[in-house]
Order: structure tokens, then sequence, then C-alpha cells
């Protein structure tokens, strides 16, 4: 912003203004003592414990360290976690764009109730959602009825992960797509219009590689909150040893096991499987930025 | 912004305003809203209600006892010690994390705001655990604290540190770029008009950034009422005693006692509510300011 105030007077300034902004030091106090507070309190709340499961698992040993991530068991749940964490991400993706693009582009009665109510997975306490969740599809619940008679049961099976994980996950895309979508110029479907391309090709063609950025941002988001996510599914999922037991849970029966151990190795699995989300979001958040500065 | 404000009008000026070529056809645009709103009612609506519905199925009187239950109460006393605890350490924290990345130039910028992100992307129950290591029977300090008999683990203050991992970011996320895009202008200005340090952030920085910071405040606080996996591991779930609010709706829940837990349950349902009301106001607010 203090460059900005250069802006009229560039031309009589011999070196560029960013230049002059990044040497100039500050005259504003308290670097030093909001630098140091932040530093301490970032260490000592989230560094230094995250630093205790690493320390306690390179004390393991790799046949300990082994047998505790990859038993018959843990791998059940790595695969029920992965697995409706994707399925949940990509029906998020599919919906989530269409709630997105009906909010933008479209009007009608309630809307912005409706906006307003998108963000409820984030301001619903997790086991709320997890025991409202649960009431409506077991057997006898008001969604459950209706699938019963079907053959179909969503409470404690597979479908109930993926159902509370869908739940959880749904702000993410739509909140990611929303503004890119907004910021869209209609001039470029105009120009794709005159060129002669259909709506259904215009939408294919010139809107949607423009959102895929903000699209995959979307799903990493959700995926990573399903991955790690514990109360809205342990009331719906039943958690049944090997068949409906998600990884959070798996940690926490080993706590309650008294397997400090076995505990920390597959949180720090699951950490490091966090990270690398998270660096691929960063990644992927640039790349969509750098989309929409040309 | 045209293009949203045209779409949000559905009459005259909008067809004026969107070419016929761009317009999706009736049916489509139907069809979608159709599906969006299905899609939302399942996922969205139908939840909400039936936590007031199941709290009210045994009658008003039934819970209204509930919610007086005596545990009832510890529960929400604990949860709001809590809640006065951490709120105010992440709002301290966020205004001295903002002010320090917003205002200055320092190398490893961006790897401290990833770091502060770092709770985000740490499963609730991880977040518990590692409180456990620190601090628990085992952990690093367990002997020197059971020799000393002070309780961390099992008891309030893990809560406190549980939550307050989970909801660090919330403040410091809010404030940093809205610092960002401020600059440092109206700072320098200050200063060079003779205010000192204080008097600046007192009379031009915090004006400046209140409603932002309210915004994270509101956010934090919703997090920090329902946390419920990290504060489950570290809380020994003592009746009375180590219960937040979702800890004794859990309870509740697994004695089949649906209709009490769902009455604690519509309680944190309706902090919800508020919450998404207040942050409505606050984006209508930021929006409609130039």
């Amino acid at each position: 912003m203090s460059m900005n105030s250069q802006a009229p007077a560039t031309t009589e300034i011999p070196f560029p203004p960013a230049a002059h902004a990044r040497n100039s030091r500050s005259i504003l106090p308290g670097f030093g003592l909001t630098m140091g507070f932040t530093l301490a309190y970032l260490g000592l709340i989230v560094l230094v414990p995250l630093l205790a499961a690493f320390t306690r698992t390179a004390g393991m040993g790799w046949p300990q360290f082994i047998a505790a991530v990859a038993s018959p068991r843990v791998i059940a749940a790595y695969r029920l976690s992965f697995g409706a964490s994707i399925a949940a991400g990509l029906v998020n993706m599919v919906f989530g764009l269409i709630v997105a693009w009906v909010l933008v582009r479209y009007s009608f009665p309630g809307k912005r109730v409706i906006d307003a109510l998108v963000d409820l997975p984030f301001a619903l306490p997790t086991a709320v959602a997890g025991i409202a969740l649960t009431s409506l599809y077991s057997p006898n619940g008001w969604v459950g009825c209706w699938l019963a008679p079907l053959g179909i049961r969503v409470a404690f099976t597979w479908a109930g992960v993926f159902v509370a994980l869908t739940f959880i996950g749904l702000p993410f895309v739509v909140r990611t797509v929303q503004p890119v979508l907004q910021d869209l110029e209609p001039e470029i479907e105009e120009a794709a219009a005159t060129l002669g391309a259909s709506r259904l090709q215009a939408i294919a063609l010139v809107l949607l590689p423009d959102l895929m950025p903000s699209l995959l941002t979307g799903f990493a988001l959700a995926f990573a909150r399903a991955l790690g996510e514990y109360g809205s599914v342990v009331f719906i999922s039943g958690n049944m040893p090997m068949r409906t037991e998600i990884v959070p849970l798996v940690i926490i029966t080993k706590l309650e096991q008294y397997d400090y151990s076995g505990a920390t190795a597959v949180a720090v699995v699951m950490l490091v499987s966090s990270f690398l989300l998270l660096l691929l979001i960063n990644l992927l958040q640039k790349w969509s930025r750098r989309y929409h500065t040309i | 912004m045209a293009s949203a404000v045209a779409s949000t009008l559905s009459s005259r000026p909008a067809r004026a305003a969107q070419p016929r070529a761009i317009r999706d056809p009736a049916w489509a645009r139907w069809l979608l809203i159709a599906v969006a709103l299905a899609f939302l009612a399942f996922f969205l609506v139908l939840p909400l209600v039936v936590v007031f519905a199941e709290a009210l199925r045994k009658g008003l009187g039934f819970y209204l006892a509930s919610v007086r239950d005596p545990d009832a109460l510890a529960a929400i006393r604990l949860t709001l010690l809590t809640v006065a605890i951490v709120v105010p350490a992440n709002v301290v924290f966020g205004v001295c994390a903002a002010w320090s990345i917003a205002k200055f130039r320092f190398p490893g910028k961006s790897l401290l705001t990833t770091l502060i992100d770092l709770p985000f992307a740490v499963s609730p129950v991880i977040s518990g655990l590692v409180y456990v290591l620190v601090f628990g029977a085992q952990g690093w300090f367990g002997p020197w604290l059971i020799a000393h008999d002070i309780r961390i683990i099992f008891a309030v203050p893990g809560i406190v540190l549980a939550t307050t991992f989970v909801t660090f970011p919330f403040v410091a996320r809010e404030l940093i770029p809205l610092m960002q895009a401020q600059g440092t202008d109206e700072e320098y200005s200050a200063m060079t008009l003779g205010a000192n340090g204080w008097q600046t952030f007192w009379r031009v920085t915090l004006p400046n950034i209140r409603w932002g910071l309210f915004y994270g405040v509101v956010l934090c606080n919703a997090r920090a009422m329902g946390e419920f996996g990290a504060v489950s591991v570290v809380s020994g779930h003592i009746r009375g005693e180590t219960n937040t609010m979702p800890l004794h709706v859990e309870i509740l829940y697994n004695d089949y006692n649906l209709a009490g837990a769902f009455a604690v349950a519509s309680l944190l349902a309706l902090l919800a509510l508020a919450t998404l009301v207040l942050k409505s106001i606050l984006e209508w607010r930021q929006t409609g300011a130039p």
C-alpha cells in the first residue's frame, strides 16, 4: 500500500518503488514484542506438542512402527477413511459447483438465507451433526424409513460415514468456487458464443477450465477436513473394527487401551498425509491465483 | 461485480444486462436450482430441523428439565469458562501475529503464515493426543506433574489447551489479510502527527480492523464451544467436572436418553444459527462498504 502513494511520481524515482519499499525500515514500533509473542505462543501451543508426536515415534524402532501402522485393522481404517473422504469430496465437487453456480448466476426467493446456511457445517458442533444425521438415517428415522424398504442401510454402514463426511465438506467447494465464478467476466462467454460455441460448449470449454483450480482446491480442502473428522462420524458409523472404523477412532481406541506408542504412530502417518495435503493446497491456490491475475 | 448484481435481479434490467447468448434456458435454470435446493435440504436443513424436533419430542417440560439438570449446567459452565480463556488468548495472539506479519517485512513470512494455519490441517483427535504426550502420565512432563500433584490431562487445563490448539488460527487468519490490505499509510500518518505506538494502535489500527476482529472472534467462539474430538481425548469424561457441552451430549446419547441429548444439542444448534446470522450481517456490511 505504501507503494501506491508513490505511484504518481514513479517516473521521477530512479529505482523501482517496490525495491524502495523493501529497503525502507519501518518506523512503526512493536515488531520485537509482537513477533516474540507470536513465535513463543506458536511454539508452545502448536509446534512443541506436534514435535512430541514425532519424537515419541522416533523412539519406537521400525518393526514396532510398521506393526502399529500396518496391522490389518489399521489398514482397513485407512481404506475407509481415504475412500469415504474421496467419495464425499467428489460428490461435494459436483453439487458444490451446482450450488455455487445457482447462488451466483440465478435469482430465486430465499437465496440470501440459503447462501448463509451453506456455512452451517462450519458452525454446527460436530457432535450435534453426528447425532442429528444418525437419527435421520437410522432405519426408523425420517430418511432411513424410506430407504429401509428398498434394502438400503445408511446408519452404521460405510454409507453413513460417507453421508457425515459429505455434510462436513459441503461448504468448502461452494466457498472456493463462488468468488471465482463471481469475478469471471461475462465477455469471455459472450466471445465464445459469438465464435459459434453452443451454451454447453462455452461452459465445458471456456468456463470449466477457469474454474478448475478452485474446484480442485475446494476438493482438497474438503478431503483434508474429512480425513481427520471425528465427531460427526463416530455416531453414525457404528464403529465396527475392520468395517466401519475410521482412522481417528483407531487412534482413540489405542489410547483407551493405553497403547500410546501405537496411537502416536498412526497419528504420525495421518499428520504426514495432512501436511502433504496442505502443501498441495498451497500449490493449488498459487496456481489459481496466477490463473486469475492474467 | 456488475454481473453479480445483474444476476440477482430477475426482471427486465437484468435481461438487458445479460445478453441472450450467455443466458441459460429457463428449464435448465429451474432444474439446477431444484437440484441445488434438494441437495441442501437433505444435507443442511433436515439435520438442523431434526435436532429441534427430537429435542421437543417429550414435551417442553422434559426439555427444560434436561437443560436445567445439574450435570448439564456444569457442562455449560465449563464450556463458558473454556471459551472465556481461549478466545481472549487467541485474540491477543491474532492481533500480535497480524501486526508483525502485516506491518513489517522480514524473511520467512510465508512460512510463518503457513505454520499459523497448521492446526486446521491436524485432526482434532491428534490435537488432543499431542497434549497427552506432553502432559499425560506417560508424557514428557508426566512424572514431574504427578510429583507436584498438578493435573492437566483429564482436567480443565487440558481442555483449555486442546481447545486453544484447535481454534488457534481463526482470529489471526482473519486479521492478517485485512491488515495487509490496509497497509501502513494511516499508521505512518499517526506517528508523523506525534502519536506514540499505543495511541496509533488503539486509535488508528484497532478501529480499522474491528469488524474483521469481531468476525474472527465469532468463528473462534463457535468452534471453541463446539469442539468435540480434541476435548474428548483430554477430558476423561468425568460427569459434572470435565464434561463440556458436546461431551455431555455424547454421554446422554450413549445412555439412550435421546431427548435429553438433543435438548442440550439444540442449545449448540442455536449457537450455530446465531453464528451464521452474525457472520452474514458482518459479510453484508463488508460488501456494502466501498
